[in-house]
């Protein structure tokens, strides 16, 4: 399996520990990701504004970037970069009117022809690996140790995005089982984080913060496993301002997927960067005996 | 609140305008209220979506424009998903945010987020955030 990569900005800064155990699950699993040799920012949103082409241009750059390294496919890790550029391709798909005006401002030797399939990481971990292969990679089982999974908003909607049902989406519990983790079924598991709410209010994602966290605890939860990172800032990093509003509050880890799957498959190395996090996921990865 | 209704005001401009922009018929709303139902960031808006969509069905253009709902949309597409009548709500909300800074102003500045912000955000969230509330 060999894809074309795009790892957009914030997996190679504030995300380099998603990044960096992405790349060592895929390592495993016999995914070739190779990262696209010009990349620049995809616009981190989509725009939602008929008269605003200019704003598709940024993924239409990349979605050429990958047809000229010859790929049909073009992994993704980062969910608001794969919102962005799936979008994008599928309107680039369905208005060809529109996508004609992009290539002539974009005035590139070539023309991006529409054809690049958008792909997330996840996605190819459950239909082109397989869970049972995940599972039969498993050295180190997460027997015991409860984990809610976090799935956000722009990963599955609006549906012509989803790769899974977007209201009640199984892959990640999939994979938890997988590997042997208990996945607590939370209903809070779609809701958004408050998102981009976070430069200018971050008192409100305080309390979005507290209500998911606390909502993944009362059902049993002792971590929640997720994979955006605008998502993993705001439910890890934005708990100081959840301690600081609420004298009962508890803090809680929260991981990428990735991290727990390196952990499970038994991938050693400096790959985790567990001391990024705002909570340190430690002491319980400890007690379960996993680091 | 109190909004009085005229032909003309009914008529609206701006209804037009976020029609265009977004795409969408405003008037397919039925008001079920079922956006409003899911909305995470209801709790901050001073109309809820669906009052939003019954002010721009009227034409009420001052009252909309000036509200904080738009701006505390958060993009997640939730409503969206869940409208019965297929509205994508949330193109209805940028095209308002658009409309407002389309005028040249900026609702967040960002020379004005502090210093000691700026270094704990990541940049997912600045552009993001910029992309959404600056010209």
């Amino acid at each position: 399996m060999k894809y074309a990569y795009y790892p957009g900005c914030t997996l190679k800064s504030y995300a380099d520990n998603l990044e960096s155990s992405v790349l060592a699950v895929a390592e495993k699993l016999g995914i070739q990701m190779e990262e696209l040799p010009h990349w620049t920012c995809c616009g981190t949103v989509f725009s939602q504004a008929d008269d605003d082409l200019v704003h598709q241009i940024a993924p239409l750059r990349i979605l050429l970037d990958a047809q000229k390294v010859g790929a049909k496919k073009l992994l993704v890790v980062c969910s608001m970069c794969y919102n962005t550029l799936k979008q994008a391709s599928l309107l680039f798909e369905k208005k060809p009117d529109k996508l004609e005006t992009l290539n002539l401002f974009l005035d590139d030797e070539d023309d991006y022809l529409g054809e690049v399939e958008v792909v997330h990481f996840l996605q190819v971990l459950r239909d082109e690996v397989g869970i049972e292969e995940i599972a039969k990679q498993v050295v180190r089982p997460l027997t015991g140790l409860n984990v809610a999974p976090y799935y956000g908003c722009l990963l599955l909607r609006p549906q012509e995005v989803a790769f899974d049902e977007p209201e009640r989406p199984t892959v990640i519990e999939e994979i938890l089982v997988a590997l042997g983790a208990e996945a607590i079924m939370d209903p809070l598991k779609v809701e958004c984080c408050g998102s981009y709410q976070t430069v200018n209010n971050k008192e409100i994602i305080a309390d979005r913060t507290r209500t998911i966290i606390n909502s993944a605890r009362s059902r049993g939860a002792e971590m929640i496993a997720l994979d955006c990172p605008l998502c993993d800032f705001n439910l890890d990093f934005r708990q100081k301002e959840s301690e600081k509003k609420y004298t009962d509050f508890f803090t809680m880890p929260i991981l990428y997927y990735t991290q727990l799957m390196a952990l499970a498959m038994g991938i050693n190395g400096d790959i985790y960067g567990f001391d990024k996090h705002y909570v340190d996921p430690r002491p319980l990865l400890k007690e379960y005996e996993l680091i | 609140m109190r909004i009085i209704l005229k032909g003309s005001k009914v008529k609206s401009k701006l209804t037009e305008k976020v029609e265009k922009i977004s795409g969408q018929n405003i008037f397919a709303c039925y008001q079920c209220g079922k956006c409003s139902a899911g909305c995470p960031m209801i709790d901050s808006m001073d109309y809820m979506p669906n009052q939003a969509m019954k002010l721009l069905q009227m034409g009420a253009a001052e009252e909309i424009i000036n509200s904080k709902t738009m701006w505390m949309c958060a993009s997640c597409h939730t409503c969206s998903v869940r409208c019965p009548r297929d509205i994508d709500l949330s193109a209805v909300m940028e095209a308002l945010r658009l409309i407002y800074l389309r005028t040249n102003v900026n609702k967040v500045e960002p020379s004005q987020i502090p210093e000691e912000e700026l270094k704990d955000l990541p940049q997912i969230a600045l552009v993001c955030n910029f992309r959404k509330m600056t010209r």
